[in-house]
């Protein structure tokens, strides 16, 4: 299963560092990044593959926004068919 | 491969444009609970209901998180009341609404709806029955929602039961005076009901319906307010054509959660309901969007054309997006809920 997870927020040394790691700590393989500065905030988007993942969705979800509130952004990650289902026929 | 750009533009639509599902909810069946003893008739009520539903409001909540769409509403709507219990033998119905209460407690869900009577070509006894009771049973529930539907295009208006209503809603308010009549609150007079409306108070699962369903309610006002904003002084079929392809991708979405719903559930899908509902929140207004296509303020002259313009489009829009659009699938014009039309009849438009 592929998510998406998209990090915004003031920029600042490490966003990605930090969460590279979180992701490799629950064995979660990144597919892509892309990453841009947006009228002066942080942005970022990951592909993800989740099929090797050691934690069950939610728990992936709270450990990503845990990680955000420390850090002060705003991390988020939602399943693929979401965004699929809204801009592909 | 999807583009940074629509990646954002969806979470910013959820996260500044109030986009959501308004409601999951699941149809059930009751006829199969008729019994002479009314008694028996409302067990076996509460434990169809909780077998059908149990895992409804779970499941709501994981789907949610997984795709980080919020499902503000979990619901239920069962076959009208005055069907089933028309079958036992007794005067006083309450306790069939008392039955709907309790499953909708054990299960966990916001509202369950069909406290309800299908009166627009005439009353049976069980239908008199079940109005009469819709005051004693509102205000002795917490969660049942009750609804009549009094006329049809095809049958007219039952202006029997328009009368009998009239009093019922008086008196409904009266036995919960001391809630600020909330009961009226969850009481829907209709005409033209559907049978396959997710929407409260007015849910109710018909009798041509399968025998459990799901069906999915989205809305979005402030997504449609939005993307106008880009369009403003174009002509007519831009508008149309931008509100068309909004409608599109939110009617999408709410076709993705209903289908995942659906398997989770193992329930029949039923159809997506994509309905304009505003909130009294900023940004979440139907009148707005009225106001973007360029009425000075929503009341005025060109209001109906406006409104009859967006619903064209917003039906034609979800038509293409899911196999299967039904419910009310409109825009809901509630003054009083809506925080334009609050800020048009506060300035005194008409």
């Amino acid at each position: 299963m592929n998510a998406i997870v998209t990090v915004i927020g003031q920029d600042r040394v490490g966003i990605i560092a930090a969460i590279c790691n979180r992701l490799a700590g629950h064995n979660v393989n990144i597919l892509d990044i892309s990453q841009t500065i947006l009228q002066g905030s942080f942005t970022m988007v990951m592909a993800v593959d989740l099929s090797a993942a050691a934690a069950p969705f939610g728990e992936l979800s709270a450990s990503l926004a845990e990680l955000g509130k420390e850090m002060g952004l705003s991390i988020r990650i939602q399943r693929e068919e979401i965004f699929n289902a809204m801009y592909t026929i | 491969m999807l583009s940074q750009k629509e990646i954002l533009s969806t979470i910013e639509m959820i996260d500044q444009q109030h986009l959501d599902i308004r409601t999951v909810t699941m149809g059930i069946s009751l006829l199969s609970c008729c019994d002479p003893a009314p008694a028996r008739a409302c067990d076996k009520i509460y434990e169809k209901i909780c077998r059908y539903a149990e895992k409804l409001v779970q499941t709501g909540q994981d789907i949610e998180a997984e795709f980080g769409i919020p499902i503000v509403n979990k619901r239920i709507s069962v076959t009208p009341m005055a069907l089933v219990a028309g079958a036992s033998e007794t005067e006083d119905y309450v306790p069939f609404a008392l039955a709907l209460d309790r499953a909708a407690k054990t299960c966990g869900v916001d509202f369950i709806g069909g406290y309800s009577a299908l009166v627009q070509k005439g009353m049976t006894e069980a239908d008199k029955k079940l109005i009469r009771s819709i005051p004693e049973a509102l205000s002795r529930t917490e969660l049942v929602c009750s609804s009549v539907n009094v006329g049809s295009t095809r049958a007219g208006i039952n202006m029997d039961a328009v009368a009998l209503m009239g009093q019922i809603v008086k008196e409904t308010a009266a036995a919960t005076a001391n809630r600020e009549g909330l009961g009226c609150a969850k009481l829907v007079v209709f005409c033209n009901a559907v049978e396959d409306n997710p929407f409260m108070a007015g849910a109710f699962h018909g009798a041509g319906e399968a025998e459990k369903v799901i069906n999915v309610g989205v809305s979005g006002p402030g997504v449609v307010h939005h993307a106008l904003q880009a369009v403003k002084g174009q002509p007519f079929d831009v508008v149309a054509e931008t509100v068309k392809k909004t409608a599109f991708r939110v009617t999408r979405m709410g076709q993705l959660v209903a289908q995942e719903a659906s398997r989770r559930l193992d329930t029949p899908f039923g159809i997506v309901d994509l309905s304009l509902a505003p909130t009294p929140a900023i940004g979440d207004s139907v009148a707005r969007i009225l106001e973007e296509m360029g009425l000075e303020t929503c009341g005025t002259h060109g209001t109906t054309a406006a409104l009859a313009l967006l619903n064209d489009a917003v039906k034609k829009g979800g038509v293409m997006a899911s196999s299967s659009v039904g419910g009310l699938s409109g825009a809901f014009i509630p003054v009083s809920e809506d925080e334009g039309m609050i800020a048009a009849a506060r300035g005194g438009t008409p």
